[in-house]
């Protein structure tokens, strides 16, 4: 069970139905369910995609790529039979968003990924979730089942003469089936290694058929436009980054918890207010702002509007929404190295710059932060990770790559503080906070 | 489930984790008889069981534990947990007790960021964890499991 916090300046758009049993399709029902997808019923597919695309809807899995866009790269006529996916293979650290989602709203998603279909012409859709969320998939199967009941899937939905089914596909713990191309492969019942790209899926995506590939808040998202309009929308959020979304904030805080706010709230803000500040009296040292794979922000970086052009421009990414704040006693090397051990685990092993340099930046950080560390180190740690970036098929190097690069560059005197032999300066009072 | 695919083989990972489930552990049998029924080969099973971190063709126990380490959970004491869980269990990870009533794991990210400490037994979800929170789980489960 995902808890559920509040706060006053949240604009609950997709977490409208949370606690309210939206699992149940009768409640959904009540709470305005699958009234959008007969809306989209109504309407051409170029009209659809066209209001997706005006609401601003950015990828929600940590792209942020216009969704209405991706929609409009799929072509219209295929000999091969269309496809819509789901991404609910939520892996990134930092961030458990799309859990609550499916626990509180599954119809949603479904709906969602009923309208995609419609505005792409595809006739089947499915939801992958990861093997970990066991409970999810049974809610999910449950609501999917419900819909079918309800004569809202299968053959002629909502007497329109549309066929459309949606199944759910579960996946066995692989971060890197997170990945577009490699969620593919797994529903092919294959290892979950990448694609070369070009083509792109929404030409030659799933088992050779032009797809579409959501992240589940995404697609969660869609109903909610389609109702509300694309200008309203639109105007929740700041310019060219349309809506809400679901911040995830997790570490030293005195609420963490998932909260639903703005595109282009202020990060500061949302630490000090939304998260009630860092427990402890202690001080800001760090935050990742958009999951493990985002580069770290200094205390004096934070003054910056939560949207993905704003945070780019801060030198990071706004990622996944997974916000993580690290207090003054946290050592970053140590950080550093369990970041880097997590991508040298997930690594498919395919591009020989992942696979050597995720485990190169292992074996070295292990050693450095044992105290075992020369001076050479901390460029060569800089220099592999730096060699990594934009080498790899898939953007696997560049999450472990990006992060590494910053915390060698905005902590290099925390680095050479653990040289000579020294012990880590902060191992004895990293002690937890729930103590 | 085999009828929502183009080809059999889509089926293999779900399949591959609810036969593991149902059964204890990938064991050749079982991936015999699945290699047969999606017409693969061994070799291509167990080219696919071996990619995935739930996957295993060893045993776990009755309760595996996994205990999430990464960086939302280690800043919140998961190294605490799972170093507590190593002591109480006397196991480590990827250890089974004797008895075969637990097994032990330190896994990555479960999305439970916000919830930190985290871990999950088998499927369930356990969240805010301290070691005296761990304690009481566990000796849950061994009383359930030794009942």
């Amino acid at each position: 069970m995902a808890y559920l916090v509040s706060h006053p300046d949240e604009v609950r758009v997709i977490s409208k139905r949370f606690g309210q049993g939206a699992t149940s399709i009768d409640r959904y029902l009540e709470l305005d369910g699958y009234k959008a997808v007969q809306k989209a019923l109504a309407m051409e597919p170029d009209a659809i995609i066209n209001e997706v695309k005006n609401s601003g809807l950015r990828g929600r899995g940590g792209a942020g790529f216009s969704a209405g866009m991706k929609w409009s790269f799929v072509p219209k006529q295929s000999a091969k039979p269309k496809y819509v996916l789901c991404n609910g293979d939520e892996s990134e650290p930092g961030t458990c968003k799309d859990r609550l989602i499916f626990e509180h709203d599954p119809h949603s998603v479904i709906e969602g990924v009923m309208i995609a279909s419609l505005a792409v012409g595809a006739h089947t859709g499915f939801i992958y979730i990861r093997g970990e969320y066991r409970y999810l998939s049974v809610i999910m199967q449950k609501a999917i089942k419900e819909a079918y009941a309800k004569g809202f899937l299968g053959k002629n939905i909502f007497g329109s003469g549309y066929d459309l089914d949606i199944h759910w596909h579960g996946g066995a713990g692989a971060y890197e089936v997170g990945e577009e191309s490699a969620l593919m492969e797994s529903l092919e019942g294959k290892r979950g290694v990448p694609r070369i790209r070009p083509p792109f899926p929404a030409v030659v995506g799933l088992w050779g058929g032009p797809t579409v590939i959501n992240n589940a808040e995404t697609l969660a998202a869609v109903p909610h436009i389609m109702l509300g309009g694309a200008d309203w929308y639109a105007k929740l959020g700041t310019p060219r980054n349309g809506g809400t979304r679901l911040f995830c904030l997790s570490g030293h805080l005195n609420k963490p918890g998932v909260y639903e706010l703005p595109m282009g709230y202020n990060l500061k803000k949302m630490i000090y207010e939304v998260g009630g500040g860092i427990p402890k009296g202690r001080e800001l040292k760090a935050v990742v702002p958009g999951g493990s794979s985002t580069p770290v922000l200094l205390p004096e970086e934070i003054d910056v509007a939560m949207d993905f052009d704003s945070v780019a421009k801060a030198g990071s990414m706004l990622g996944s929404g997974g916000v993580v704040v690290l207090d003054d006693m946290t050592c970053i090397v140590k950080f550093a190295l369990r970041t880097i051990k997590f991508y040298q685990h997930e690594s498919c092993g395919w591009c020989i710059p992942c696979r050597e340099g995720t485990d190169w930046l292992k074996k070295t950080l292990t050693r450095f932060h044992a105290g075992a560390g020369v001076k050479k180190d901390i460029d060569n740690i800089y220099y592999l990770a730096e060699n990594m970036l934009g080498r790899t098929f898939c953007p696997l190097g560049d999450a472990a790559a990006m992060p590494t690069m910053a915390f060698v560059k905005k902590f290099r005197k925390e680095f050479e503080d653990h040289l000579e032999g020294k012990p880590c300066p902060f191992e004895k009072s990293a002690e937890a906070v729930t103590a | 489930m085999l009828t929502h695919y183009p080809t059999k083989r889509s089926a293999l990972v779900p399949t591959l984790l609810f036969a593991q489930d149902e059964v204890g552990a990938l064991t050749d049998e079982v991936i015999t008889e699945l290699a047969q029924r999606l017409a693969l080969t061994e070799l291509d099973v167990r080219n696919v069981i071996s990619y995935y971190s739930m996957l295993t063709t060893k045993p776990r126990g009755k309760y595996n534990v996994q205990v999430c380490t990464n960086i939302a959970c280690m800043l919140r004491g998961g190294e605490e947990i799972f170093d507590h869980c190593k002591k109480k269990l006397g196991i480590g990870h990827k250890g089974t007790t004797p008895d075969g009533l637990f097994s032990l794991e330190e896994v990555e990210c479960i999305g439970a960021c916000s919830w930190a400490a985290a871990a999950q037994v088998n499927y369930d979800f356990h969240e805010n964890l301290t070691p005296e929170k761990m304690d009481k789980i566990l000796d849950e489960y061994k009383k359930k499991g030794t009942q």
